[in-house]
C-alpha cells in the first residue's frame, strides 16, 4: 500500500478500496519501522493523523465529494507551525513550542482532507544543504544511511523517498527543496514566489522563502502543488492571481515544440562527471520527443552565491531577533538579578546553532552602517542582474535546464566544516530564489560513479509553474520507460525491508 | 547665578528641530486586525503578529496609509508614488521582533510646511515651519518597572509587558531646522504643536490627546552666537506631554544650554526627560555615539504605491485649515483680535463655535466660555473641555439670561449647578428654585424697607449725591436675595428718591 503513488491511494481511497486509517497506521507502521535509521521525523503526531484520517473515512463514507489528495499522508516540513503541535524549525531555541495557530500552508492542507503524520527534520531555521545543522541531529539518505540527503529540506525528502510519506511539503530558500530532491531519488518544486502564501512559515530570508511540494512522481507534486497554492490576504507579498494549471499539465507532459534553453554557467566544470552525464543523457532524450534545445548565457550567475550569502544572512539576522526568550521558547540564564539584556544573549547563546550564528554575525555586519551599499546594496544589484538574465533568456526558450546540485550525496560530516563547499553545492539553484521565478528537480538516473540519484531541474517563469510540469511529466514517462519502472525502485532496502 | 531668559536671546540665536509622533485612531492595528482601544487589560489585544510569533507576518492597515496622506496633504507635503517601510533593528523587550517596522530614507510625505502666528511686542507675526518629512512607523510595547527607586529598567526587581500597544499606528512628522525665531522660539514651537494639533483633529485621524500619549513631542533645541553660520550641539528633549511643556522645555534648554557655553562648557548631545513638576530636563542615554539600526527595507512588505486619483480625491476632501476657519470664525463674529488670542489660547474656539451653531449669539457664548467656565476650570485645574457643562447648556443659558428668566448673576449660580452635576440649566433653575424678582410691588417693599433703615444715605441720594445709590441697591437685592434684577432696582430706587 504504501509503495503506491499518492494519485493512486487518493483513487483507491475514493473508490472505498481502502480506508484512509489504513492507509495512515501503514505510513505510521512504516515510520516505526525505518525512521530510526532515516531519521527523517522530529515529531510523529500519531493521533493527531488518525483523527484526521478517521473525519477523511466519515466524509467519504456520506458521499461527500474531496480534495484529490483527502486522506493521504503527508509528511510536513518543521519550518510550518501547526496549532498544538511542536513546531521547532529544527532549532534548540523553539523545543517545546507548540503554536497557537495554523499556517496558511496547514490550513489549506487541513481543508483539503491531507493527513499530516508528523514533522520533518530540517538544517536549523532552514540554513544548511545537508540536514547535518538541525538541533536534534542529521538525517540519513535512504539511498545510503552513510550520507545526507541533502537539505535543508532533508526530512521531508528522506521521508519520501524511504516510504515514510508519499508527499511532503518542504521549504526552498536557496535550493532546499530542489536539492534534497535530487539527493533523494524524488521531485520536488519550488514555486514561483508568493504563489504559496508564507504565513506561518518561520522566516529566513523572507524575500527568498518559499514552500513546496515533494513527490515521487511529477503528478503527486503537482497534486499537492495545487492545494497549498494561491493568494493568502495573512502574506503582504502573496501573488493574487489564479493558480496555474499544474495538474493539468503534470497529466499532459508534452516537449513537442517546445523550446529547452540550456545554461552555460551551470555545467560543466565543477559538476560531478556522472551527474554531467545523466544530465547530458536526459537533455537527449527531450531532443528526442521533439523539444529544441537551445543554450542560453547568464553571465550575472557568477555573483548568484556571493549575492546570496550576503541577502540570506541579512534577512535573517533580522528574522531570528525575535527569539528572545521574552515570550515563547528557550528561556537561559533567568536568575536573581539577571537582566533581560543578558536572558535575551545566553539565551541565544545557547539555543542557536554554529551555522545560523554565523549568518547572523555575517548579515549583521553586512547591514551595519558604513558597509549596507558595499555589501547589502550590490547583492541587491546583483538580484537585478539575474533577473535580467533569466527574462533575456526566457525570449529564447521556453524553460531553463540545468543540473540541480553538482554532486550526487556526500557523506555526513563530509562538508560539515567546510562552510564554502557546503554553499557551493547550491550554486544551480539559488539564481531562481534570488529571481523568484519557480524551479523542478526530477530524478535523471543514477551516476555511474557512486550509484546514487542525479538530479535535473527545470526553471521557468513566474506563474508559469505549469511548464515545470508539462516538461517533467514528458521527461519523467520518458525516463521511466528507459529504466522499467520508477528510479526509486532501484534504491536499496532500509533494514531488510523495502 | 542662573541666566536670565533675556540674557540668553541678548547673545544666542535658538535652532529648533520638533519630530512630534501621533497615534493614529484606526480600529485596527498597523499591521494586523487587533484592536486599539486605550485603557484594555494587559495583552488582550494581541496577536500571532503583534506578539512576533515564529511565522506571523505583517500587513499593512489601508486605513493608516489613508490617514497619513491625509496628515502630509494638510501640511502641504508632497506624496511619494512609491515608498516602502524599514526594518529599524534593535533589542528592546518591549518590541516583540526586535526591530521596529518604519520608514527610512522613502517616507510617504515629505517637503511640507505650516504656518503658524504667534502675537509679538510688534503685534501679530507669521513663522512658516517647514516639514521635513512624515512617515508611518508602529508603537512599542509598554514596560512596567517593578520595585527599585526609579521606575526605570535599572535597578527594578522584575519588568511587566503589556503588548497591547505594539503595532498601533504612529505617524511620526518631522521639521527641517527651525531658525531665526529668536527669543520667540519656546512661542512658536507651541503655536507649531498647537496647529498641528488642530489639524490633525480637524482631519479627525488622532485623538491628538498630549496627556495619554497620543500626540507626543521630541524637542531639539541647540544654539549658536548671533551672526554665527555654525549650528551648536542639540539636545533632545523627549516626555513633553503637553502644549505648556513644550514651552517650558524649550525655554528651560535654551538657559541650560546658554549656561554651558558661557562657562566655556560643551553642550554634550544627548537624549534628555522633561520633568513636569520642575520643568527642566535630566540627562538620558548619550547620544553620541548614534546608535546603528541596521537599516533595510522590509522584505515582508510591498512597496506603497498610492494611486494619484485618489490622493487627489483625498486633497479635494481635505477639511478648511484651522488657521483660515479662525479667520472667517472671527470676522463672522466680529471678535476683536486680542479677545480672539485669548479664546485661541483657551482652548475654547471649537466649543464655543458648537454654542453658537446651538443659536447663542457669538458675544455672550465666548463671554460665558471665557469667563466663568474658564475661571472654574482653572479653580479646578482642568481642561474647560472636561468640566460636566456642554456648549448646549451653555446655550439654554444665553437664551434663559436674553429672555429675561435669569439674571447674569442667577446665571451664574446655575453654571456652578450644571459643573456640579445638577442636571441641565432648566433643571438647576427648577431644584435650587432660582427665579428673577420681576414684580415691581415686591421690589418697592423691599426699596422703601432699605431706605427706611437707610435714611441717611438715603437722604444724600435725594439731595443728588447719585454714588449713594450704590450701597441702596446693593442692600435691595441681597434683600431680594440676589434674584432681582439690580437695572430696574436701580430704576425704581431712583425714582422713589426723585431722581428718576
Amino acid at each position: 500500500m504504501i509503495h503506491a503513488t499518492a494519485a493512486e491511494m487518493a483513487k483507491a481511497l475514493a473508490a472505498k478500496e481502502i480506508s484512509s486509517v489504513d492507509l495512515t497506521k501503514a505510513h505510521l507502521d512504516r515510520i516505526a519501522e525505518v525512521d530510526s535509521q532515516v531519521k527523517a521525523f522530529l515529531h510523529v503526531d500519531a493521533d493527531g493523523a488518525l483523527a484526521q484520517a478517521q473525519a477523511v473515512d466519515e466524509k467519504i463514507a456520506s458521499g461527500q465529494t474531496l480534495s484529490p489528495l483527502a486522506g493521504v499522508p503527508l509528511a510536513l516540513k518543521d519550518v510550518l507551525t501547526q496549532q498544538g503541535v511542536p513546531t521547532t524549525a529544527g532549532s534548540k531555541i523553539l523545543q517545546g513550542w507548540r503554536p497557537p495557530y495554523d499556517s496558511t500552508v496547514v490550513a489549506k492542507l487541513k481543508a483539503a482532507g491531507v493527513v499530516i503524520v508528523g514533522k520533518t527534520n530540517m538544517d536549523e531555521f532552514a540554513m544548511g544543504s545537508s540536514t547535518e545543522n538541525s538541533g536534534y541531529g542529521p538525517t540519513f539518505n535512504p539511498w545510503d544511511l552513510s550520507r545526507t540527503p541533502g537539505g535543508s529540506s532533508g526530512g521531508s525528502a528522506a521521508a519520501v523517498s524511504a516510504y515514510e510519506a508519499p508527499i511532503a511539503i518542504g521549504s526552498d530558500t536557496g535550493g532546499s527543496i530542489r536539492q534534497p530532491a535530487a539527493l533523494t531519488g524524488i521531485v520536488g518544486v519550488r514555486p514561483t514566489y508568493g504563489a504559496v502564501s508564507r504565513f506561518g512559515l518561520i522566516a529566513y530570508s523572507s524575500s527568498l522563502d518559499q514552500a513546496g511540494p515533494f513527490g515521487r512522481t511529477v503528478l503527486d507534486t503537482a497534486l499537492l502543488h495545487e492545494i497549498i497554492s494561491g493568494h493568502d490576504p495573512k502574506d503582504a507579498t502573496s501573488i493574487s492571481a489564479p493558480v496555474p494549471a499544474v495538474v493539468h499539465a503534470a497529466r499532459n507532459g508534452d516537449v513537442k515544440g517546445v523550446k529547452i534553453g540550456v545554461i552555460k554557467q551551470l555545467q560543466g566544470e565543477g559538476y560531478q562527471k556522472g551527474v554531467q552525464a545523466r544530465f547530458d543523457e536526459s537533455l537527449q532524450t527531450l531532443a528526442s520527443l521533439g523539444a529544441e534545445i537551445v543554450e542560453v548565457d547568464c553571465p550575472s550567475f557568477e555573483y548568484a552565491l556571493a549575492a546570496y550569502y550576503l541577502i540570506a544572512p541579512s534577512e535573517c539576522s533580522s528574522n531570528l531577533a525575535r527569539f528572545d526568550a521574552m515570550r515563547y521558547g528557550l528561556r537561559t540564564g533567568d536568575g536573581q538579578g539577571a537582566s533581560a539584556e543578558s536572558v535575551m544573549s545566553k539565551t541565544r547563546d545557547a539555543g542557536f546553532g554554529r551555522e545560523v550564528k554565523r549568518r547572523i554575525i555575517l548579515g549583521t555586519y553586512a547591514l551595519s552602517s558604513g558597509y549596507y551599499d558595499a555589501y547589502y546594496g550590490s547583492a541587491q544589484k546583483i538580484r537585478t542582474l539575474i533577473i535580467q538574465d533569466y527574462a533575456k533568456a526566457f525570449t529564447q526558450a521556453d524553460v531553463l535546464v540545468s543540473p540541480t546540485a553538482p554532486t550526487t550525496a556526500y557523506k555526513i560530516g563530509e562538508k560539515v566544516d567546510d562552510p564554502m563547499a557546503m554553499y557551493l553545492g547550491d550554486v544551480a539553484t539559488i539564481p531562481v530564489n534570488l529571481a523568484g521565478i519557480c524551479g523542478m528537480s526530477l530524478p535523471a538516473g543514477l551516476a555511474d560513479e557512486d550509484n546514487l540519484p542525479v538530479g535535473f531541474q527545470i526553471m521557468a517563469p513566474a506563474m508559469q509553474d505549469q511548464r515545470l510540469y508539462q516538461v517533467g511529466a514528458a521527461l519523467e514517462a520518458a525516463l521511466n520507460s528507459k529504466w522499467g519502472g520508477p528510479l526509486l525502485a532501484k534504491a536499496p532496502a532500509l533494514g531488510g525491508v523495502k | 547665578m542662573a541666566l536670565s531668559y533675556d540674557d540668553v536671546v541678548a547673545k544666542y540665536e535658538p535652532v529648533l528641530g520638533l519630530e512630534v509622533h501621533v497615534e493614529l485612531n484606526t480600529k485596527s492595528k498597523m499591521f494586523c486586525s487587533c484592536a486599539t482601544e486605550f485603557g484594555a487589560a494587559p495583552n488582550t489585544q494581541t496577536c500571532p503578529v503583534c506578539l512576533a510569533l515564529p511565522g506571523a507576518l505583517p500587513v499593512v492597515n489601508e486605513k493608516a496609509i489613508e490617514s497619513t496622506i491625509l496628515i502630509g496633504l494638510a501640511l502641504n507635503c508632497k506624496i511619494a508614488p512609491y515608498s516602502r517601510f524599514a526594518r529599524k533593528n534593535y533589542f528592546y523587550p518591549d518590541m516583540p521582533k526586535n526591530f521596529q517596522i518604519s520608514q527610512y530614507d522613502e517616507p510617504i510625505c515629505f517637503d511640507g510646511y505650516v504656518d503658524v502666528e504667534i502675537e509679538t511686542e510688534d503685534g501679530p507675526k507669521q513663522f512658516r515651519i517647514e516639514i521635513e518629512r512624515v512617515h508611518m512607523e508602529e508603537d512599542t510595547g509598554k514596560s512596567l518597572h517593578v520595585g527599585g527607586a526609579t521606575g526605570r529598567i535599572h535597578g527594578a526587581d522584575y519588568s511587566l509587558l503589556d503588548y497591547n500597544r505594539a503595532g498601533i499606528p504612529l505617524v511620526e512628522i518631522v521639521t527641517k531646522i527651525v531658525p531665526g525665531t529668536g527669543k520667540y522660539a519656546p512661542e512658536v514651537a507651541k503655536a507649531y504643536v498647537a496647529e498641528l494639533r488642530d489639524i490633525l483633529r480637524g482631519l479627525k485621524v488622532s485623538d491628538v490627546k498630549m496627556e495619554q500619549g497620543s500626540l507626543r513631542c521630541d524637542a531639539n533645541v541647540s544654539l549658536k552666537p548671533i551672526g554665527s553660520d555654525v549650528l551648536g550641539t542639540r539636545s533632545e528633549t523627549k516626555n513633553v506631554n503637553s502644549l505648556r511643556s513644550v514651552e517650558r522645555a524649550i525655554r528651560g534648554e535654551m538657559i541650560r544650554h546658554a549656561e554651558l557655553l558661557n562657562a566655556g562648557q560643551k553642550v554634550k548631545q544627548e537624549t534628555r526627560h522633561f520633568q513636569e513638576d520642575t520643568g527642566l530636563t535630566r540627562s538620558g542615554r548619550s547620544k553620541e555615539q548614534a546608535e546603528d539600526y541596521r537599516y533595510f527595507p522590509d522584505p515582508d512588505l510591498v512597496p506603497v504605491t498610492p494611486d494619484a486619483a485618489w490622493i487627489e480625491q483625498l486633497r479635494a476632501g481635505l477639511p478648511e485649515r484651522p488657521s483660515v476657519r479662525r479667520k472667517r470664525l472671527q470676522q463672522e463674529w466680529n471678535v476683536p483680535d486680542k479677545e480672539m488670542a485669548a479664546m485661541i489660547n483657551a482652548d475654547v474656539l471649537d466649543i464655543v463655535e458648537e454654542t453658537v451653531s446651538l443659536g447663542a449669539d457669538p458675544t455672550k457664548a465666548r463671554s460665558w466660555w471665557l469667563g466663568e467656565i474658564s475661571r472654574i476650570a482653572n479653580e479646578k485645574d482642568l481642561p474647560v473641555a472636561e468640566l460636566s457643562i456642554k456648549p448646549v447648556d451653555v446655550a439654554e443659558l444665553v437664551s434663559l439670561v436674553s429672555k429675561g428668566e435669569l439674571t447674569d448673576k442667577l446665571a451664574r449660580q446655575v453654571v456652578e449647578g450644571v459643573i456640579a452635576g445638577e442636571g441641565t440649566p432648566a433643571e438647576v433653575v427648577a431644584q435650587r428654585g432660582i427665579k428673577v424678582v420681576n414684580d415691581d410691588g415686591a421690589l418697592m417693599a423691599a426699596i422703601e424697607k432699605v431706605c427706611a433703615e437707610q435714611a441717611e444715605t438715603a437722604e444724600k441720594v435725594r439731595g443728588g449725591h447719585l454714588p449713594a445709590a450704590g450701597a441702596l441697591i446693593g442692600a435691595v437685592m441681597k434683600e431680594t436675595k440676589g434674584q432681582a434684577d439690580a437695572a430696574r432696582v436701580r430704576e425704581l430706587l431712583l425714582k422713589h428718591l426723585g431722581q428718576g
